[in-house]
């Protein structure tokens, strides 16, 4: 295999967890909805995802732990914000704080466990062919299901009914309220999805992407996501090639060491982290972009009888 | 025959307010019915339950002879009731299609619906174009998709929210001809208005509401305005005293502004003067929506300009300076949101008091004084007559029309210069309104500059000394009350004067003007 | 029966006060089932969590040790939020505000100056605020969100340090290990009582406090910020700078955290070390909540936020459970907090009986 197609193959694998959690947090605030407790969902989807695989050998298993834990973890931000009307940014920075500490708590005895990560795809003939065999035809499955995530969710938002509901619901929930919509319930299900996402994203990270668990394995990543999401003024093709490039931006540590460059490894480190902060600064400049294309209720709390 | 709509007994209670008492309402196939009454009287939320969005908390409805449970609005439209909303239940960003098909308890029917939508739209002369986006209407038009998305379900219940109040005199009298058209084939409207005048044009029945209760059932065409207002206020219409005195020096100078808007659906302004003079009430009227937000803003300094000469206020030129700025230069600017912009809603009176008049010895080196904020408070309290526990109140627990009583007592309370107000007696029950609008004429007849923006002619005309109207980001010369009319203001706001005055600077505006 | 939310006229004071307790008691429930889920004897969990950590003169001088950099960071923040600019990166802040301090205390290394210590302090309060000036530049100028841009330079400032730590500053004769120079007594805040290592940034930490009680509750700038934070549209009538706000509240906080940070290095930790805080940054957002973002609030939720790494510490010692149990609770709290504060604007109402018009057919 050429360099070439390895860095392909690695970008993709790098930004497959970013596609996951910003696909997911795309769908939840075009409902109106803020949830800025991705890297805490994110967090709790790959420690149970790894317990799970860890414990009974199947790694599928894992990967719905990982999606039903990312939900369980975005049910309890539902009911905070929803039900009981909670700041949302306020409950957002709980959930992720709690993330973390329920990861920790829980994988502590999973820190140096090994597991048998999930595997590629191998298709007969196909995968065998030369170049395009390992191009496009051995990838890890997560890694296909995500673009067929990306196609389902712009299907989903722009051509079925359902989606203009939650568009509807993003835009103004008291016009959907008035015209017999109900907006919790709307919200809710927009919510529970988005955790589902981040779970799987996490479950992705500690069953293929670095088949382990440590503390912290997502790095910042559920953060990345968030700013994803408006580096794509939510259209979901932008955040799949916003994941891409910062897949490749995460790649740079190793690409820098294979070229031999010599740099201490916390500048490449701080990569992701500062490319975040100006593209997010870059894009938030043009004001009118953001205002048309963010729905114009995120955040607010919506309760029917007030 | 059969009623179409029976209610009887309904109640509704929420946390300190009864909205509806013991309400019985009875609605015949064909009829147009007014459902007068004031501001909080009571009329939205009696339609709201006809329409399922809100639950009685006691009463029953009967449609067509046959006791019935509305849970919600879906309910009410398989029932055949539709709801035109006074606050409009639309969406920006989508198109018109996508707005109706929302309202619609089917699949989306793409290129069938549109070819409905315009089959409606001509048939009933609401012409409307399924493709365009909401965010590049204006306001009448907008009117026109609720209507239209109504229609489409061949309601035999047509609710009406206050539906003129976005609309020029000459597309009421369009809107009443649509109305009227409906009824004659058998469906029945439920009208709802404050306007004496319009109600006695077109309704046969009216049921008059005050405080959540029925207090009179009348036929309005055989009813003067004035008994009307006795049924609906239970006393006679105030009038503010007349005027005095001559304008003097003038105390706004706008020159030649033009502004780009600052919000992806907002209004552009466009080449706009204008001069208020102390001792003079200047009125702008428009249907809202054509730049009266943007004007107010790039004169309260909430948008600062570019070019300081553009607004001059008492004589310094003042178009670079902030809110605060402006305010120590004699501006005084009452807005049109009380709750959250004129007012903090989760603040106590006393420190919504310090929020614009700070700087008359409230605070000393930085610190607050809370007694003397305090005492302020209970000043405005006291002389503008605000039902209120006192200055410690929270401002959302204030009415709509107490709340008005104690901004406009706050901002003259600060001895202006000049005043600047935005829909004076929007959500205000009369006798407030009375009040606010006595208020303004005393200010006038004290030498100060007043400048008011409306959507009710009846309350400029009564006040005004000069009258200008805004459409499409553009204001028109003002012309003295004495010498034009509302037939001349309506064509006025629909933008007769735009065309001429457009073509040595043109500009665009995406809050295009009702077709009259 | 059914239940329903109904909104209250007026915001309950009794609801505001109560809830940090009933998150507390939630906290502790929790805590109740879990240690016997975990076949530990719960009382004697509890105890040891919550009671002996604090039961020596030692120990107090612990806790309030640890409450230190909590209630300065939360006081800082506190301003922020109640102006609705969410300034989540003081952990970034106040490694900045260390590194800012001890590069300081490294410059004027054994010089016995009186001065070298002040200048420290206001070493990593500037550290802090110029950490804080990013994301307020960015929001200010390019509209860029200062949740995500502060959170962003937390790992950058650990990387930072961790930079300096493994190269330019590490002490050459430290066998090789990521550290700096112990610094010398001149360097480190004076101890405050005897048989303890509670020093003088405790007192410092009080005197922010109640100046953050003074600007928060009788100061125009006070009142300007939480009316920015309340109604953004009546800030704007009333004159009050948006621009002003963000700046004033990233600049509070990162002055807070930077101050927090060089308490650390010149207090317990006497040097500078690749990691010198287990997430007092973030632990303060939620003190902030609990205390109510009320100055006075805050200094009692820093001590329930100490004692809740204490514990944690001595679970871990005597009970062999993970000290991350701290973190869990942690975010539990805040949680619970923020469920329970709905009902400082709602209260419950029963409906026991069906509407007589919901009957209907």
């Amino acid at each position: 295999m050429d360099i070439a197609t390895q860095l392909v193959l690695l970008t993709l694998a790098a930004g497959t967890p970013l596609v996951y959690a910003a696909l997911g947090e795309l769908v939840t605030e075009k409902s109106g909805v803020l949830n800025l407790g991705v890297e805490g969902m994110m967090l709790v989807g790959a420690v149970v995802a790894f317990i799970v695989a860890a414990r009974t050998g199947a790694p599928w298993l894992g990967v719905a732990a990982g999606i039903a834990a990312g939900a369980a973890l975005a049910l309890v931000f539902a009911v905070v914000t929803l039900t009981l009307q909670a700041n949302q940014v306020a409950s957002g920075l709980a959930l992720s704080l709690f993330g973390v500490g329920l990861s920790a708590f829980v994988g502590l005895d999973y820190v140096s466990v090994v597991i048998e990560p999930l595997p590629p795809l191998h298709v007969p003939v196909l995968s065998d062919l030369p170049v395009v065999g390992a191009l496009l035809f051995s990838w890890n499955p997560l890694v296909y299901l995500s673009l067929a995530l990306f196609v389902a969710v712009h299907w989903f938002l722009f051509r079925t009914r359902a989606g203009l509901v939650v568009r509807a619901v993003g835009e103004s929930p008291q016009s959907a309220h008035a015209i017999g919509y109900s907006v919790l319930r709307i919200r809710y299900l927009a919510v529970l999805f988005g955790g589902a996402c981040s779970g799987l994203g996490g479950a992705y990270l500690s069953l293929v992407y670095n088949p382990s668990w440590a503390e912290g394995i997502t790095a910042g990543r559920g953060w990345i996501a968030l700013a994803l999401v408006v580096f794509a003024t939510w259209k979901p093709w932008r955040v799949v090639v916003g994941a891409y490039l910062f897949g490749g931006v995460t790649l740079a540590q190793f690409q820098a060491q294979a070229l031999g460059v010599e740099l201490p490894s916390q500048y490449l480190a701080m990569l992701p982290y500062v490319a975040t902060i100006v593209v997010l600064a870059l894009i938030s400049r043009d004001v009118t972009a953001i205002r048309r294309n963010a729905p114009a209720s995120l955040g607010r709390p919506f309760h029917p009888e007030a | 025959m059969t009623p179409r709509l029976v209610l009887t007994g309904i109640s509704k209670t929420y946390p300190g307010v009864v909205a509806n008492d013991g309400v019985d309402l009875t609605v015949w196939p064909g009829e147009i019915h007014a459902i007068l009454g004031e501001n909080g009287a009571g009329k939205s939320t009696l339609m709201k339950i006809i329409y399922g969005a809100v639950t009685p908390d006691a009463g029953t409805l009967a449609w067509e002879g046959e006791p019935v449970t509305i849970a919600n609005p879906a309910r009410a439209r398989r029932l055949g009731i539709g709801m035109v909303f006074q606050h409009f239940s639309l969406f920006e960003t989508l198109t018109v299609a996508d707005n109706i098909a929302l309202a619609l308890d089917r699949e989306r029917t793409g290129p069938e619906l549109a070819a409905r939508i315009r089959e409606v739209s001509a048939r009933y002369g609401l012409p409307l174009d399924p493709a365009r986006y909401v965010h590049t209407m204006a306001v009448g038009e907008r009117q026109r998709i609720e209507i239209v998305r109504c229609l489409l379900q061949n309601p035999r219940l047509l609710i009406m929210d206050e539906p003129t109040s976005v609309l020029t005199p000459q597309a009421v009298t369009t809107l009443f001809e649509t109305l009227r058209q409906l009824a004659a084939g058998g469906c029945s409207i439920l009208y709802i208005s404050h306007k004496l005048d319009e109600i006695r044009t077109l309704c046969q029945q009216a049921t008059v509401m005050r405080a959540g209760k029925v207090t009179g059932r009348c036929d309005p065409r055989r009813e003067s305005a004035s008994s009307l207002a006795r049924m609906m206020i239970g006393a006679d219409l105030p009038h503010p005293s007349p005027r005095a005195g001559v304008p003097g020096a003038p105390a706004l100078v706008v020159r030649d502004l033009t502004l780009p808007a600052a919000d992806p659906f907002g209004t552009a302004l466009a080449a706009i003067d204008l001069t208020v003079h102390a001792g003079e009430i200047v009125g702008i009227a428009g249907v809202s929506g054509n730049g009266q937000q943007e004007l107010l803003a790039a004169l309260s300094g909430e948008r600062r300009l570019a070019d300081a000469a553009t607004v001059t206020i008492c004589g310094t030129a003042a178009g670079r300076l902030d809110a605060a700025q402006r305010r120590a230069l004699g501006l005084a600017f009452v807005p049109e949101e009380r709750l959250g912009r004129g007012a903090v809603p989760d603040l106590s009176l006393a420190d919504n008091a310090l929020l614009t008049a700070h700087g008359k010895g409230l605070v000393t080196r930085g610190f607050i004084r809370d007694a003397a904020v305090r005492a302020y408070a209970a000043a405005i309290i006291r002389d503008y007559d605000v039902k209120a526990s006192g200055p410690d109140a929270m401002a959302r627990s204030l009415s709509g029309g107490n709340l008005q009583k104690f901004i406009v007592g706050r901002e003259m309370r600060q001895v202006p210069r000049l005043m600047i107000v935005a829909q004076p007696t929007w959500g205000v029950d009369v006798g407030a309104a009375a009040q606010i609008r006595q208020a303004l004429v005393d200010l006038r007849n004290g030498g100060v500059a007043v400048l008011v923006v409306s959507e009710e002619l009846d309350e400029l005309f009564e006040i005004c000394d000069r009258l200008a109207v805004m459409a499409q980001g553009r204001l028109s010369v003002p012309r003295p009350v004495r010498e034009t009319d509302a037939e001349a203001i309506g064509l006025l706001m629909a933008g007769s004067f735009v065309a001429a005055t457009s073509a040595s600077s043109p500009v665009s505006s995406p809050a295009g003007m009702t077709a009259p | 029966m059914r239940l329903r939310l109904e909104s209250r006229p007026e915001p309950s004071r009794l609801a505001t006060w109560l809830s940090p307790l009933v998150a507390t008691f939630a906290v502790l429930a929790i805590g109740f089932v879990l240690f016997a889920a975990m076949g530990r004897d719960p009382w004697f969990a509890l105890y040891t969590f919550f009671i002996d950590p604090i039961d020596t003169r030692y120990d107090v001088g612990e806790l309030l040790l640890k409450a230190t950099p909590l209630m300065l960071c939360a006081v800082g923040l506190a301003v922020g939020y109640r102006a609705n600019v969410w300034n989540i990166g003081a952990e970034g802040q106040l490694i900045m505000g260390a590194i800012a301090g001890g590069g300081v205390a490294l410059a004027f290394h054994g010089s016995e100056s009186h001065f070298v210590l002040p200048l420290m302090l206001v070493a990593g309060v500037a550290g802090g605020m110029l950490w804080a000036a990013i994301p307020a530049l960015l929001r200010t100028r390019f509209n860029a969100n200062e949740i995500l841009v502060s959170l962003m330079l937390v790992y950058v400032a650990s990387l930072v340090l961790s930079l300096l730590v493994h190269g330019a500053w590490r002490d050459p004769e430290g066998f090789n290990f990521p550290q700096s120079k112990l610094f010398t007594e001149s360097e480190l805040l004076p101890n405050l009582i005897p048989d303890t290592r509670l020093n003088v940034g405790f007192l410092i930490a009080l005197a922010v406090v109640g100046a953050g009680w003074v600007f928060v509750r009788k100061s125009l700038p006070g009142y300007r910020m939480r009316v920015a934070g309340l109604a953004p549209a009546a800030a704007v009538y009333a004159g009050i700078s948006p621009t002003r706000t963000v700046w004033i509240a990233m600049l509070v906080g990162g002055a807070c955290a930077g101050l927090a940070g060089v308490g650390e290095v010149a207090g317990p930790i006497g040097q500078l070390m690749p990691v010198i805080s287990p997430g007092y940054g973030f632990a303060a957002i939620i003190v902030a909540f609990v205390g109510r973002l009320h100055p006075v609030g805050i200094l009692f939720a820093s001590l329930l936020m100490s004692l809740l790494y204490l514990g944690g510490e001595a679970a871990q010692m005597k009970l062999a459970l993970p000290s991350s149990v701290t973190g869990l609770f942690q975010g539990t709290l805040l949680l619970f907090l923020l469920g329970a504060d709905v009902f400082i604007h709602y209260r419950l109402r029963v409906l026991r009986s069906v509407a007589p018009a919901a009957r209907g057919a």
